[in-house]
């Protein structure tokens, strides 16, 4: 059981997307904790609305054509998306910090790292600029960019996809925030590179009792990383685990094929990987039953006519399935 | 950045000759300066030949191109025009800072240049201010309220006015606020000339004739560029490092007009610094219609008659202005984007 106090509560969020061919549902009631010091690890394929979830909490999606129609962010007890522009700015950098996905675009080509690093420094501390660039050094050397003190005055292409990475590290610390939200901070980055990012942000993480809410695409790099896994798939939370639970003993359908997708050292070398057939959802559809249904091998007929809830399946585990994996029988 | 600077001037060099060279030899097509010297009476033949010879147009067009460019001093001129040439040249040429002498009013090309140009740069740089002010103003607002209503109000206008001609615009605001004004008993607004000869040269006359001129230059142009700033913001507000940011935590002016502006910055520049440079050779249309004694009438007026001295002096004058303009803009980019940097 988890002692920790909650830090972040997500009940029943739904953001949608106004565009011209019609409305895309990409979040469809997301509901999620987390403790603090806690790191969780947000798993799906690329526009399950793994993104999207978190940029609705932080407050970024772009309105219009984004809307978020229902739903509630408790972050230590205040509704996030019931707070005006101007109370989020004083939250945003400060209390939730975020990564993005590519550090090429990320950055701003045209300053400065240590001006772009002091920043939050100079907003949300009020610090004055001598003391900020003290602490912008720091925050470099913590983050382990060799001679910080010359290496803020350059700018983001002067430095190397790793080094931009660690940088927008620096950058989200740079308030110690609570909570951490990276949105796949590795994927653009090649294999070492991704290692070193991540025992980075854990030893970060440890040293100040951070949380870290961590998105991916890779199941592999959660195993290491992440004490639950959450498992989304068309805007929706298909389970729900720790993560030994997730790998040892999956109950949803998609998870099972995701990890049966993953290559693995332990297993034989001429096995073929298991790719999942047909295609993602098309999100412009509100989905009718189980979203997972089309590609799912276990389906009957109950699984196109109601969408299941995310039910139990043992403790501290849930799945959003009608049929139960372990026995081969739907539930009753 | 020096050695870079020392370059570019160097290369501007052979351009300009090629430039002048070229002006030079189209001017001689721009009509017959002596045709008109006889004022309403028809110049005889004889007195033709003669002023031919004195203006020394009876050479080679590449000697008189020659005589243009390095004066005449060390060759004899036929001042008399009897057909021999006898007395040494006085001119020193272009390279030698002597434009020569207006074929119009014997008047240094210089000095007819000088009492215009002020009154050109006092409309010109109002007009410009008015532009960069209206035109940031409008583009960047419209650009953070696409889709609005004022942002689709604003465009349809912009269209409209971007693609309205000039002297129709003079003619209607010269409608609207002279003739109406008069009409109805308000306070109008003067159509012609610097200022009313009864009331003298004042500053306050000035700016009040300034008024329906700068108007009408700056229409046009805040209109273009504030369709062009509107969507260079756009494009840098949905850059990822705007959503940076945001996520940061920053106050919304501060991403408008650092994150964004800086880098929506380098497209408006080019086309600023291009267009800066025609400024100085004042607004043909613009003057003509308002009576405006700048450059753009000295221009029409010279080149109606064919003084190839004084046209050659504004044209090389706004040769010369380009360059220089290209080159600061280029010294803006690299102070604008670190990615760029010259050697």
């Amino acid at each position: 059981m988890n002692r920790r106090q909650v830090i972040l509560d997500l009940k029943d969020l739904r953001t949608r997307f106004h565009i011209a061919e019609g409305t895309v549902y990409a979040v469809n009631g997301v509901s999620l904790t987390l403790h603090e010091c806690e790191t969780i690890a947000i798993v799906g394929e690329s526009g399950c609305g793994k993104s999207v979830t978190m940029l609705s909490v932080m407050g970024l999606i772009p309105v219009p054509p984004g809307e978020i129609v229902s739903g509630q962010a408790f972050y230590r007890g205040r509704d996030l998306l019931a707070l005006s522009e101007a109370e989020m700015e004083h939250i945003r950098g400060k209390e939730l910090a975020m990564v993005f996905q590519d550090p090429m675009t990320a950055l701003n080509p045209v300053l400065t790292i240590g001006r772009q690093i002091s920043e939050p420094l100079r907003v949300h501390l009020n610090m004055d600029h001598a003391t900020a660039q003290q602490r912008v050094i720091e925050l470099l050397e913590q983050v382990g960019i060799p001679d910080p003190k010359n290496r803020m005055n350059d700018y983001p292409h002067q430095f190397s996809g790793g080094m931009r990475q660690r940088a927008m590290l620096a950058m989200a610390l740079a308030c110690a925030p609570s909570v951490l939200i990276a949105d796949e901070p590795t994927t653009a980055l090649d294999v070492t590179i991704q290692a070193q990012i991540i025992e980075l942000v854990t030893r970060l993480r440890d040293a100040l009792c951070m949380a870290v809410i961590w998105i991916t695409h890779d199941l592999g790099v959660v195993a290491g990383l992440a004490e639950r896994v959450i498992v989304m798939y068309a805007g929706l939370v298909v389970e729900e685990a720790s993560v030994d639970e997730l790998y040892d003993d999956p109950r949803h359908p998609y998870t099972l094929a995701l990890l049966a997708a993953l290559p693995r050292i332990d297993r034989r070398r001429d096995r073929r990987l298991k790719s999942i057939p047909g295609a993602p959802p098309n999100l412009l559809v509100m989905p009718h039953g189980c979203p997972f249904a089309p590609r799912c091998e276990f389906v009957f007929d109950r699984c196109r006519a109601e969408t299941p809830p995310l039910l139990p399946v043992a403790i501290e585990h849930r799945a959003r399935c009608w049929y139960d994996v372990v026995n081969g029988k739907p539930f009753e | 950045m020096t050695r870079y600077i020392l370059r570019r001037l160097l290369q501007a060099i052979p351009l300009l000759f090629v430039i002048s060279l070229v002006l030079f030899f189209l001017m001689q097509n721009m009509g017959d300066p002596i045709a008109t010297m006889g004022g309403r009476n028809v110049t005889r033949s004889a007195d033709r030949e003669r002023l031919k010879r004195q203006l020394g147009l009876d050479k080679p067009i590449i000697v008189q191109y020659l005589y243009w460019l390095a004066g005449n001093d060390w060759a004899k001129a036929d001042l008399d025009g009897d057909g021999i040439a006898e007395t040494p040249g006085t001119r020193r040429g272009v390279l030698r800072g002597d434009f020569g002498l207006s074929l119009v009013n014997k008047k240094p090309v210089t000095q007819v240049i000088w009492e215009r140009l002020p009154n050109t740069l006092l409309l010109m740089l109002t007009a410009e201010a008015m532009i960069l002010i209206f035109a940031l103003l409008i583009g960047i607002y419209s650009a953070l309220k696409q889709y609005s209503t004022f942002d689709n109000i604003i465009t349809t206008i912009t269209f409209l006015f971007y693609s309205m001609p000039v002297f129709f615009f003079a003619l209607v605001t010269m409608y609207i606020f002279a003739v109406n004004f008069k009409k109805w008993g308000l306070p109008y607004l003067p159509t012609v000339g610097m200022f009313e000869p009864t009331a003298g040269k004042t500053p306050l006359q000035v700016a009040w004739h300034m008024v329906l001129p700068t108007a009408t230059l700056s229409f046009g142009f805040i209109a273009g560029y504030s369709r062009y700033i509107r969507s260079a913001m756009l494009e840098a507000m949905g850059q990822d490092y705007v959503r940076t940011a945001k996520a940061k935590g920053l106050p919304k002016p501060e991403i408008v007009y650092i994150h964004a502006l800086k880098n929506a910055a380098l497209p408006i520049v080019t086309i600023i610094a291009l267009d800066l440079p025609f400024l100085l050779g004042g607004a043909i249309v613009t003057e003509r219609i308002f009576g405006w004694p700048g450059m753009g009438r000295l221009f029409l007026d010279h080149v109606s008659r064919g003084d190839t001295p004084v046209v050659m002096g504004i044209l090389m004058m706004i040769a010369v202005a380009v360059v220089i303009f290209q080159l600061i803009a280029d010294i803006l980019y690299a102070w604008l984007d670190p990615r760029i940097r010259y050697t």
